[in-house]
């Protein structure tokens, strides 16, 4: 597995920082959006938030709509014109703005503005080791701790550092090894409904390599990956937690 | 159209091979070994990944000019004394083979691995005319003792158990109570097939390359009856896909290095078996007719399609290895000859876009399947250009089409967007207990019937903004 090349950058004297919070995150966890917020404040970090923010689009480009995700393309990159730099919590999410956008707009009048979003983005995790070059914090939850990679991420934008490093330079916090956690947890998105058995079953079987690791939480950067695997641990009613990265950083 | 056109939905079928414990093991072993066996052979191989970029790189450049290889391939088979056929369908592909079988009066063809054979369907046609097909890799041999298809593309007895095999060959062969043994199993299918090889006057094999620049035919095997196929029947027939040709032997030693470690984790398989037309005078072993058959069956088609991609395919098998959804529901499920991730492209490929309706959609869109590829073949965007397709042409249900239609239109319009939150939150009401949602109906029982949902937050991030 390659790994993203850039080298951490030192933060510059004043960040200003635009928050693309994700549907989801927005809807179901607003508390990570407000966890990354006062992280990166603390930072010394400024965070904007653009007003009228819906979804990337990714739903409709994975299942083939790709005018319909062109569209909501178009209207995402303008909301975003005027950002030095743009936060994701979702590796997904972000794959789809680096990865996608400039394709879908290729050719049209926004097309610069869609590849300057795309290299201004940035999934949560790199902006704070690659941008940021920030990468002491310390642990707010108890108990060992196990990454998971988001398939977008790690594959997509070829970040399975960033995270971890993260993790290792965590004070206070037990990181062990997640088997198989470079293998998708079965959200998929549309598949998780589409083929929702073969989806549990994909999950059972990340649920199965957690509790074999011995953590009592996991952890990710993808809010997808996370509705999964927490409505399968719910499901289940498993003492084990999975959170998102910005939840255990403080 | 020569594919079997399966009536049960996708979904159907990939829950009742959820329910199989047996796939479910056979399959856990089997796959977790592969992964394990190809990632400790790039591993110890620095310059693999190197060899992987110049794999795709001849790929590439050899569909480009095709036409010019095909004709330089065609020209030194015949210099060679073999004879070379063009068929454009798979039943013209039967035909040809047909055709030979009955023209050299053959009783009885052995058959090294072969999925362009699968493809065309040619042990239906064979029997048909009274010609014997026996499969002679071990595997094949399995899955034609218990009437089945193969259900992965290298492997393709990979979904049964030893114990399976064992009550298999019991009960077939007439050798009651045989061990659960893989040894003592090869055993005796190596007896059964030595007979088979002695008495075949046909021998039908697929091809992994075929070299323009010498008329050399390759075959990769592990158990010599590539070799043997080859070489004992008095007729030699070469089944392969227009696609697997490439110029010259030196690109061949590019391809060797990295097909073994992608399919088996080997350094090199265990036979590598070069064949150069009939056997040439003053020759000891060898057929006395050598023919080539060139199977286009849609491939042409795609030099300048959607799926040009998966013409580099050097059917190993690794995206079948790595894929979650593959993993759990096995090849049969797929419903077609080739399963996994290529497959479903393939599958588009031979019968079109109706027929990949469901399958297309049957990827999480993982990527460890374009990771795994030994010529990085990016399966997830052309699994998306299909679905694209799909959609495009009204094969997709009106009904997504609205439902992915009205999605796009509340994303464009951030008010529908809040009133979505708003009505999310009225409706779920009843369903909240203990802050999650265990049962929903309609569509979205789908995803609560295994898993909880979280309920839509009392106040959005973007409600509460303001007061951050």
């Amino acid at each position: 597995m390659t790994e993203a090349q850039s080298a951490p950058r030192a933060p510059a004297a004043s960040q200003r920082v635009a928050l693309m919070i994700t549907c989801l995150a927005d809807m179901f966890y607003p508390e990570v959006g407000e966890r990354i917020v006062r992280l990166l404040r603390g930072l010394g970090v400024e965070v904007t938030l653009p007003a009228g923010q819906t979804c990337c689009g990714l739903p409709l480009f994975n299942s083939g709509y790709h005018d319909e995700a062109a569209s909501v393309a178009r209207r995402t990159a303008s909301l975003f014109r005027d950002a030095d730099a743009v936060v994701v919590p979702s590796g997904s999410c972000a794959w789809m703005v680096k990865h996608e956008y400039p394709g879908l707009l290729r050719g049209g009048a926004d097309a610069t503005a869609a590849e300057r979003l795309a290299e201004r983005t940035w999934e949560f995790s790199q902006f704070l080791v690659r941008r940021l070059g920030r990468t002491a914090f310390e642990s707010d939850v108890e108990g060992p701790l196990a990454y998971h990679d988001s398939c977008h991420l790690l594959r997509g934008l070829n970040e399975g550092a960033a995270p971890r490093t993260l993790l290792a330079n965590l004070k206070g916090a037990q990181v062990v090894p997640l088997p198989g956690s470079d293998e998708c947890c079965g959200f998929g998105g549309s598949f998780s409904v589409r083929l929702p058995e073969v989806s549990t079953s994909i999950l059972e079987r990340k649920l199965a390599n957690l509790e074999a690791s011995g953590a009592s939480c996991l952890v990710a950067c993808d809010a997808g990956c996370l509705m999964q695997i927490r409505g399968g641990l719910a499901r289940r009613n498993s003492p084990l937690r999975a959170l998102h990265l910005a939840e255990i950083l403080k | 159209m020569t594919e079997p056109i399966v009536s049960t939905p996708l979904r159907e079928r990939a829950t009742k091979a959820l329910g199989d414990r047996f796939l479910h093991e056979a399959l856990d072993i089997a796959t977790t070994k592969f992964i394990a066996l190809r990632r400790e052979a790039f591993g110890n191989f620095p310059e693999g990944e190197h060899l992987r970029d110049r794999a795709r790189a001849i790929k590439e450049a050899t569909l480009q000019r095709l036409d010019t290889h095909l004709e330089t391939l065609v020209a030194n088979v015949e210099r060679l004394g073999g004879h070379v056929h063009f068929a454009t369908t798979a039943e013209e592909a039967r035909d040809v083979i047909v055709d030979i079988a009955r023209r050299t009066g053959a009783r009885m063809a052995v058959k090294s691995k072969s999925m362009a054979t699968e493809e065309i369907h040619l042990n239906e046609a064979l029997q048909a005319i009274g010609v014997t097909p026996v499969e002679t890799d071990l595997g094949e041999y399995i899955i034609q003792l218990a009437h089945e298809r193969p259900s992965h593309i290298i492997a393709p007895a990979i979904h049964k158990t030893k114990g399976q095999v064992a009550e298999l060959f019991s009960r077939e062969l007439k050798r009651p109570g045989l061990p659960a043994d893989p040894e003592v199993l090869t055993k005796i299918a190596r007896e059964e097939l030595r007979e088979k090889f002695l008495q075949a006057d046909l021998g039908i094999t697929g091809a992994n390359f075929a070299v323009a620049d010498t008329g050399t035919v390759v075959l990769v095997t592990n158990e010599g009856n590539g070799r043997m196929a080859t070489s004992l029947p008095r007729v030699h027939v070469a089944v392969m896909g227009v696609e697997k040709i490439i110029p010259s032997m030196t690109d061949l030693a590019v391809f060797l290095a990295i097909l073994a470690k992608s399919a088996t984790g080997q350094k090199l398989s265990v036979y590598t078996t070069l064949v150069q037309g009939p056997r040439r005078p003053g020759e000891l072993e060898g057929p006395d007719e050598f023919h080539l058959v060139l199977l286009d069956n849609g491939r042409i088609a795609q030099l300048a399609g959607t799926l040009r991609e998966s013409l580099y395919c050097l059917r190993c098998g690794a995206c079948l290895n790595v894929c979650p959804v593959y993993r759990q529901i096995g090849g049969h499920a797929y419903g077609y000859t080739y399963p996994g991730p290529i497959g479903i492209l393939l599958t588009a490929m031979l019968n079109g876009p109706r027929s990949v309706k469901d399958l297309s959609h049957a990827s999480s869109l993982c990527g460890a399947c374009a990771d795994a590829c030994p010529v990085r073949i990016d399966i997830p965007r052309m699994l998306v250009e299909l679905r694209r397709e799909v959609d495009d042409k009204g094969i997709a249900p009106w009904t997504e089409r609205v439902v992915f239609k009205t999605f796009a239109r509340v994303l464009r319009s951030p008010r529908l967007y809040r009133w979505g939150a708003r009505i999310g939150r009225t409706a779920q009401r009843p369903f909240v207990r203990g802050g999650r949602i265990r049962a929903l109906p309609f569509f979205f029982g789908a995803w609560t019937r295994t898993r909880d949902l979280p309920p839509v937050a009392a106040r959005t991030f973007q409600e509460r903004w303001r007061e951050l």
